[in-house]
């Protein structure tokens, strides 16, 4: 278990570390990269299948399928999309033969 | 297996800051998300030997049920329609977030007061992120055209979040709290979001996802805390404020800040019919002499609208471009801030087509070229060429950052019609001595601008 102090210290540091990534980024990357950071948070599956992994009642169990449902929808939906889009990047270079 | 599932959480983190990372970069882009990619396969499949898990069935039915239709619709849409699945995506993510505080809320045994605490705010804001997001998505898809404005609705918005404030600080307190008021408070949650939504109208879309993205990463960190999750947390804290500095990144772009865009019902208000018509008159020019024009500019600058996206044109425009640089035009594309539906969007839409991104420039870059071009064609833009917002401080659109390609030497606008742009408001530029109109939808325009270069 992470408590106290040392969830707030993780907390902050991850705060800094997101920011940091995103200050330099150049314009044509803000959807694609909005994109990818949803994806990111489709780490929510993980908690979703052990809430639903230790569920007992019926409301738990339901609750807990809707969940992890939802949290697959958004990290394989936030994947496909956002692999798509940056598929297209390519340098001049890249695209002449 | 313990020590398996920590590390393997451990390092699901790290490459999720190492892919954001890559994907900050439009070299290493592509490569960022399998790299975040790989992070998520290795965490979900570790997750499967959690000790003291049950009900692996329903487990696996959910993951393919979610994901194949996830997978489904993310590769059948088109690039046009990418930002309202990008908001529906994100709506789900606020969902099973929600779900995860109903669930531990339910079950009532948290090993601290303090994570209950987190567990209700994530609940809170994951349900507001989960309706607001589906709402966000109705609007860009078009299933609901207008925003909602009806009498007294900051009142009923403030006693429908009061409500549920209530509700979460009841929830926080009880021990073992009924199901119904667990119902009650997400209903609640849930309600808000879509009143908080409703008002909003379409161009500010793109600001209100990117909030609803942060937020939902929040509310994700905050169910990390109460399940003893260091990736979610990390994961959904970076999410967090790198979606909360996007949010106003692209605010900024618009010229509008957050409070604006949350609290004003845009597009009502403004475009009101007291500002004067400006002076002039529009000049049509047809598609024969506009190649002319061009072929034989030494510089010509494309400015790309959400028009030409509407067209499908950006591929008959690139390969105009291309037949414009093999007679020795130099050919740039300036894309503004907020081009398309969303930030970076045009970009995409243009990367598509082939058009390599080192031709692409920004705002900052190019604004100073335009008085050094010789034609400036715009293509299916508006608002965000529009001079009044440098000139006019009555204009609900004064302020915002244009491209300046009026200061061309000639500019040739291609348009549908007569009517006016997003904001509503009606554009100087059309009138400008230097402007010609060139009417026609933009593919057909584009393929007619081919064969005319073509043929000389």
């Amino acid at each position: 278990m992470i408590e106290g102090f040392t969830a707030l210290y993780i907390f902050m540091l991850a705060g800094f570390t997101g920011y940091e990534i995103i200050s330099r980024v150049p314009v044509i990357l803000h959807t694609p990269l909005m994109s990818g950071s949803n994806f990111v948070h489709g780490i929510v599956l993980v908690g979703a299948m052990v809430a639903l992994g230790h569920a007992v009642t019926g409301a738990e169990k339901f609750v807990g399928f809707l969940g992890v449902m939802l949290a697959a929808g958004n990290a394989v939906g936030g994947y496909v999309v956002t692999e798509r889009m940056l598929e297209m990047f390519k340098s001049s270079k890249g695209a002449r033969k | 297996m313990n020590l398996l599932i920590q590390l393997s959480y451990f390092a699901a983190a790290v490459l999720f800051i190492v892919g954001l990372k890559r994907m900050s970069s439009p070299v290493t882009a592509r490569g960022g998300i399998v790299w975040a990619g790989a992070g998520m396969v290795v965490a979900t499949l570790i997750t499967f030997f959690w000790p003291g898990m049950q009900n692996y069935v329903w487990m696996t039915l959910a993951l393919l049920i979610g994901g194949g239709l996830a997978w489904y619709t993310g590769k059948k849409v088109a690039m046009t329609d990418m930002p309202q699945m990008i908001a529906i995506y994100n709506g789900m993510g606020g969902g099973a977030a929600a779900a995860i505080a109903a669930v531990e809320l339910l079950r009532g045994e948290f090993h601290a007061a303090s994570f209950q605490v987190l567990a209700v705010i994530g609940g809170l804001i994951g349900s507001v992120a989960f309706s607001g997001s589906m709402v966000a998505f109705a609007k860009l898809q078009g299933l609901m055209k207008r925003s909602l404005l009806f009498p007294k609705q900051q009142l009923l918005n403030l006693l429908v979040f009061g409500g549920a404030l209530v509700f979460a600080l009841v929830l926080m307190g009880a021990d073992h709290p009924g199901g119904f008021t667990i119902l009650l408070f997400f209903v609640l949650a849930l309600v808000f979001g879509v009143l908080m939504t409703l008002p909003i109208g379409g161009a500010d879309m793109p600001v209100v996802i990117s909030l609803y993205n942060a937020l939902t990463g929040l509310a994700v960190a905050f169910e990390g805390f109460v399940l003893g999750n260091a990736a979610m947390i990390i994961a959904g804290t970076v999410v967090g404020s790198a979606g909360t500095l996007l949010t106003q990144l692209m605010a900024k772009a618009m010229n509008r800040s957050l409070s604006n865009v949350l609290f004003s019902g845009f597009g009502s208000v403004a475009g009101s019919s007291d500002e004067a018509d400006p002076e002039g008159s529009m000049k049509e020019v047809d598609a024969a002499d506009a190649a002319v024009m061009m072929a034989y500019a030494d510089k010509v600058i494309i400015v790309p609208g959400y028009g030409m996206a509407v067209a499908q044109a950006q591929h008959k425009v690139w390969e105009f471009a291309q037949l414009l640089e093999s007679r020795d035009v130099s050919v740039k594309f300036a894309i503004h801030p907020v081009a398309g539906r969303m930030p970076g969007h045009m970009n995409v839409l243009l990367a598509e087509a082939g058009v390599p991104y080192d031709k692409i420039y920004d705002l900052d870059e190019i604004n100073n070229e335009f008085a050094q071009a010789d034609v400036a064609l715009v293509i299916g833009a508006n608002d965000v060429v529009n001079p009044v917002a440098r000139s006019n401080p009555d204009s609900p659109i004064y302020g915002m950052p244009i491209l300046d390609v009026d200061r061309a030497k000639n500019v040739i606008v291609v348009k549908r019609g007569k009517g006016k742009g997003f904001s509503g408001v009606e554009n100087a530029l059309f009138f400008l001595d230097n402007t010609r109109m060139l009417y026609g939808d933009g593919q057909e325009v584009a393929g007619q601008l081919i064969a005319e270069v073509k043929q000389l």
